[in-house]
């Protein structure tokens, strides 16, 4: 196995014809990595490219986190379709791969009578998206279910299949698994313009030049720009703010479901869902911006999500915060998934993913694939990668400092360096050295969980910072 | 989860200034086996890096000589907190108290047992009294709901001290305080130790809670943090003043000081009753809390006081434990409830004693919510007024003062609970 991993320098494609990559994946978000493990199942030279120094670091590291079944989905879509393939793969995936997933189920809540008569259509549509589990359930076994939520709730549609799932691990686990299998991964690698000619396309990005014969646009929020340095003006994307509130993990025993508001006109709504790390997560926003960078929290949304969070579950208002943060979601103005081949061009667009990304990644991969093949691209017989074990940062499973094989094996786990999240000088050792290293203090957060508790870094955040710099060259 | 089963006398969970002092007094009082356990490499808790001054002087009533050393110079009595520390240890040891440093006690496995984490493995310890000494930690930037973005650059003290002082980290090189409390003027010592500008001491208190101030740094008060700013260092923070002006102090550190909350969740997790003023379990003068066998002392009780204050309690808290191993422990239960009422904060200990017993100092600790000049204290129970009494100084948010318990033996064990108002 070798790992090429390049952060800074100019751009070498080993072999090749004049260096020249088959497939070229443009962002290393969910999306991205998802394609690029799909094509790394061939064998092809193919190259994951990102502007930043890390994977999974744009919309990817800040969302909801939750593996949808698609049971509210526009049905018909494409999106509605790779949702719920995409949900069956994932959960799969994680099982296999050990990312850490839990099926609480989703209770969405009526709170008035509106909301109440609103549930049947739900429920129909669901069953049109091909899901047939769900049901209403009235006040009295709600409230059994749920026994921390505020007055006044009058009922809800169960769905028993909406999982949580850790966001970092998943996508760090697909570009893991492609590097491993030969995707050449490079790092602070912004694209900043195209020249396509009758075979390839040559990349110019802040490393320097890149060729590539195909090529996948997966930029996420910036996708319409590099749709239009081949020429096209077929979508603009919007970021619409979330802005989410992190809870101590003393309230997930608040908690059991995640609580999902019954869609208005108003978009999804505010929820309240555990998270894999044993947290509470309260949001999002939806808010129409139009500046990319636009990632910061404000008090307005915090003080909305407040209130919003008091109704629902009164007792979380109590609890420590943990973290506030905000993601953008890349909507386009249409309701579905902006995936488009372009034959001619050796090319395939990935746009517009805009809230259910993380569930239908594996699906867009598969289906992105498929596109290529459809634009020209051999991609030859696919191939078994081989197997990953990723660490385990649920709270639901056996964590290694509760391991007492793992720690009679190895000390170092039974060494404690972040004290809120439990996190051992074992698993932070073994972060810095893993296949895909982070590069910033936030980077080894997002793989261990090491400074991210209670404490925000009172305790742990020099020791960790001391970590990760005497690993860093 | 497997571990070995062990079995001591006395259980201790932190070895800061009142784990250790526990540790020490009972040890030496032959209370058996007393075991200290320290999730840290090295004990001594928060004092192993406050490099200044103001440790360990003479503790008695005026148990407040902290905050008011803390002006321009930290260095005026007492010595350093790493010596502090290492003093304290070394006297836990001298009395024959086993220190267990790198263990985590993770989670209870019964009444009196906790399952802990070390190197060498899995245990789960039963002890005949278990004393938690978990101390306090500063709220950090989330938990304050300060909006903005997410940037490198933002400290709590607790984070810059061990940058600095043991791990000898760059910070930045212009910073902001925010905060006016004795530690904020302990984060501006370890900023200047650390050779960064200090822009300003922001703080959204009208009137400054120090009297004796550092007059080369500059206090903004009547000031909130709106925002911060700075996408991959951060670059500002923006702030509104009580008249409605807005400003940016332009800056790549911040460090967010005080507002210190109990580190209480091995306590809730052993489903300890909590004070909802202090955060902390709820105790009576015995230190004892609503589980039987289990006491609580040090930071972890009030959040933060000066390290000979909680070193004070861990020693107090050594008579109950032996009465508790001697079988001639007060039963629990006859204490009552002490509430506070706006402004007020809170109050500890925050149940009454068990007879004859009065807190440390013959004093309960109160805070308050906002500036009272000479505050009226009157404490009643049930409508019955139990006393009454002026102040003679001003109580300050962020500063301890303190209410006589003369009145604690005119407590009804049949009443509800005690409610001390102020005005
Ligand atoms: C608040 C919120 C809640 C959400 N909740 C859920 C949920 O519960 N479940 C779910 O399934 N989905 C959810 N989503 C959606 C999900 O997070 C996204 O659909 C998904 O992360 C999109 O992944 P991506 O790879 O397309 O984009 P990104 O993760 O943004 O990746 C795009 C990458 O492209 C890179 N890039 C951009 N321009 C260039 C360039 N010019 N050159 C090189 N690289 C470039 C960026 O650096 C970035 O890393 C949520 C989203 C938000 C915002
Ligand atoms: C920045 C700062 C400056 C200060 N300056 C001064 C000063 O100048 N003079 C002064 O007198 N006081 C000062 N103080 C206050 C003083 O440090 C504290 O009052 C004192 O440390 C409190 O002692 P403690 O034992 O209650 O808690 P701590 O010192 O906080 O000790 C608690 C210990 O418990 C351990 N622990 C917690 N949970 C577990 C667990 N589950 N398992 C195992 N171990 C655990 C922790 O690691 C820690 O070592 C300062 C405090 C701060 C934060």
């Amino acid at each position: 196995m070798t790992v090429t991993l390049t952060t800074a320098g100019p751009l070498h494609p080993d072999g090749g014809a004049e260096g020249t990559y088959d497939v070229t994946v443009v962002g290393a978000g969910v999306v991205g990595a998802a394609v690029a493990r799909e094509l790394a199942r061939h064998r092809l030279r193919t190259a994951l490219i990102d502007a930043a120094d890390d994977i999974g670091d744009g919309t990817s590291k800040a969302n909801t986190a939750i593996l949808h079944t698609g049971f509210d989905a526009v049905p018909g879509s494409l999106e509605a379709r790779l949702v719920r393939e995409g949900r069956d793969l994932l959960a799969a995936y994680a099982t296999e791969t050990g990312i850490p997933v839990e099926r609480v189920g989703a209770l969405l809540v009526a709170w008035d009578e509106d909301q109440l008569a609103a549930l049947p259509g739900l429920r129909d549509k669901a069953a049109r998206n091909g899901y047939h589990a769900s049901r209403i359930i009235d006040a009295e076994e709600l409230r059994a279910r749920e026994p921390h939520l505020g007055p006044g709730a009058l009922g809800a549609l169960d769905v028993p299949d909406e999982s949580i799932i850790c966001p970092w691990t998943t996508p760090l686990a697909f570009a893991t698994q492609a590097v491993r299998g030969g995707v050449h991964l490079h790092l602070n690698c912004r694209v900043l313009d195209i020249t396509t000619d009758a075979d390839t396309h040559t990349l110019t990005t802040s490393r320097g030049p890149l060729r590539t014969r195909f090529l996948v646009n997966a930029a996420g929020l910036h996708a319409d720009e590099v749709d239009r340095l081949l020429g096209h003006d077929v979508f603009t994307v919007t970021p619409r703010r979330g802005q989410l509130v992190v809870f101590d993990k003393l309230a997930r025993p608040l908690v059991s479901h995640i609580l999902l508001p019954v869609p208005g006109p108003a978009g999804k709504g505010v929820l309240v869902a555990p998270t894999v790390f044993g947290n509470v997560l309260l949001g999002p926003t939806a808010e129409e911006l139009d500046d990319k960078t636009a990632t910061g929290s404000t008090a307005d949304g915090i003080r909305f999500l407040r209130e919003k969070g008091r109704r629902i579950v009164p007792a979380l208002l109590d609890e420590e915060v943990t973290a506030v943060y905000a993601g953008l979601r890349a909507a386009t103005g249409q309701e579905d998934y902006r995936i488009q081949e372009y034959p001619g061009l050796r090319y395939v667009a990935v746009g517009g993913i805009r809230s259910t990304g993380l569930t239908a990644s594996m699906a867009i991969g598969r289906h992105v694939m498929e596109l290529l093949t459809a634009v020209g691209l051999d991609p030859g017989e696919p191939h078994d990668l081989p197997p990953l074990t990723m660490p385990g940062l649920g709270e639901a499973f056996t964590r290694p400092y509760r391991d007492a094989a793992l720690i009679a094996g190895d000390p170092a786990y039974g060494t404690l360096v972040c004290h809120c999240e439990q996190v051992s000088l074992g698993e932070i050792r073994d972060a810095l050295a893993s296949t895909i290293p982070p590069h910033s203090p936030d980077g080894l957060r997002r793989r261990t969980r090491a400074r991210g508790g209670r404490c925000q870094g009172f305790y742990c955040g020099a020791a960790v910072r001391a970590l990760f710099e005497e690993e860093r060259p | 989860m497997t571990g070995k089963a062990r079995e001591v006398d006395v259980l201790i969970v932190g070895a800061g200034p009142a784990g250790l002092a526990a540790g020490a007094e009972l040890a030496a009082a032959g209370a058996g086996r007393v075991e200290i356990l320290e999730r840290e490499q090295e004990a001594g808790g928060i004092p192993r890096h406050c490099h200044h001054g103001g440790f360990g002087g003479r503790v008695d009533r005026s148990a407040y000589a902290w905050a008011s050393a803390t002006g321009s110079t930290y260095a005026r009595r007492g010595t350093t907190g790493p010596s502090y520390a290492r003093r304290s240890v070394a006297a836990a040891a001298a009395a024959g108290a086993a220190l267990r440093t790198g263990v985590t006690a993770t989670g209870w496995a019964g009444p009196r047992t906790l399952e802990t984490t070390g190197p060498a493995g899995l245990e789960r310890i039963t002890a005949r009294a278990v004393i938690l000494a978990t101390g306090a930690r500063e709220r950090p930037r989330g938990a304050r709901l300060i909006p903005g973005t997410r940037p490198p650059g933002v400290y709590t003290t607790g984070e810059l001290q061990q940058a600095v002082h043991l791990y000898g980290q760059r910070i930045g090189t212009r910073a902001v305080v925010v905060g006016d409390e004795p530690v904020s003027h302990a984060a501006a010592a370890t900023l200047h130790a650390a050779g960064v500008h200090l822009v300003a001491v922001v703080t959204d208190r009208t009137a400054p809670a120090l009297r004796l101030r550092n007059p080369r740094v500059p206090l903004l008060t009547g000031a909130t943090v709106t925002e911060l700013m700075g996408r991959t260092r951060l670059s500002g923070v923006a702030l509104r003043h009580d008249d409605g002006r807005t400003t940016t102090l332009r800056c790549d550190t911040v460090v967010l000081t005080g507002d210190f909350v109990p580190d209480h969740e091995l306590a809730r997790r052993g489903g300890i009753l909590l004070d909802p003023g202090t955060r902390g379990p709820a105790y009576d003068a015995a230190h004892r809390t609503s589980l039987p066998g289990v006491f609580a002392v040090g930071n972890l009780l009030h959040a933060v006081e000066h390290a000979g204050y909680a070193a004070q309690e861990g020693r107090a808290v050594a008579v109950p434990v032996l009465h508790r191993l001697a079988g001639t422990e007060e039963p629990a239960g006859g204490g009552r409830r002490i509430v506070v009422d706006a402004p007020l904060r809170w109050i500890a200990p925050n149940v009454t004693g068990p007879d004859g017993t009065r807190p440390q100092g013959d004093r309960f600790v109160l805070r308050t919510e906002r500036r009272l000049p000479r505050p009226l204290l009157v404490v009643s129970q049930d409508g019955r007024e139990l006393h009454r009494q002026r102040l003679r100084a001003a109580a300050v948010p962020g500063r301890p003062f303190h209410l006589p318990a003369d009145w604690a033996d005119r407590v009804d064990r049949d009443g509800t609970a005690v409610r001390i108002t102020a005005r």
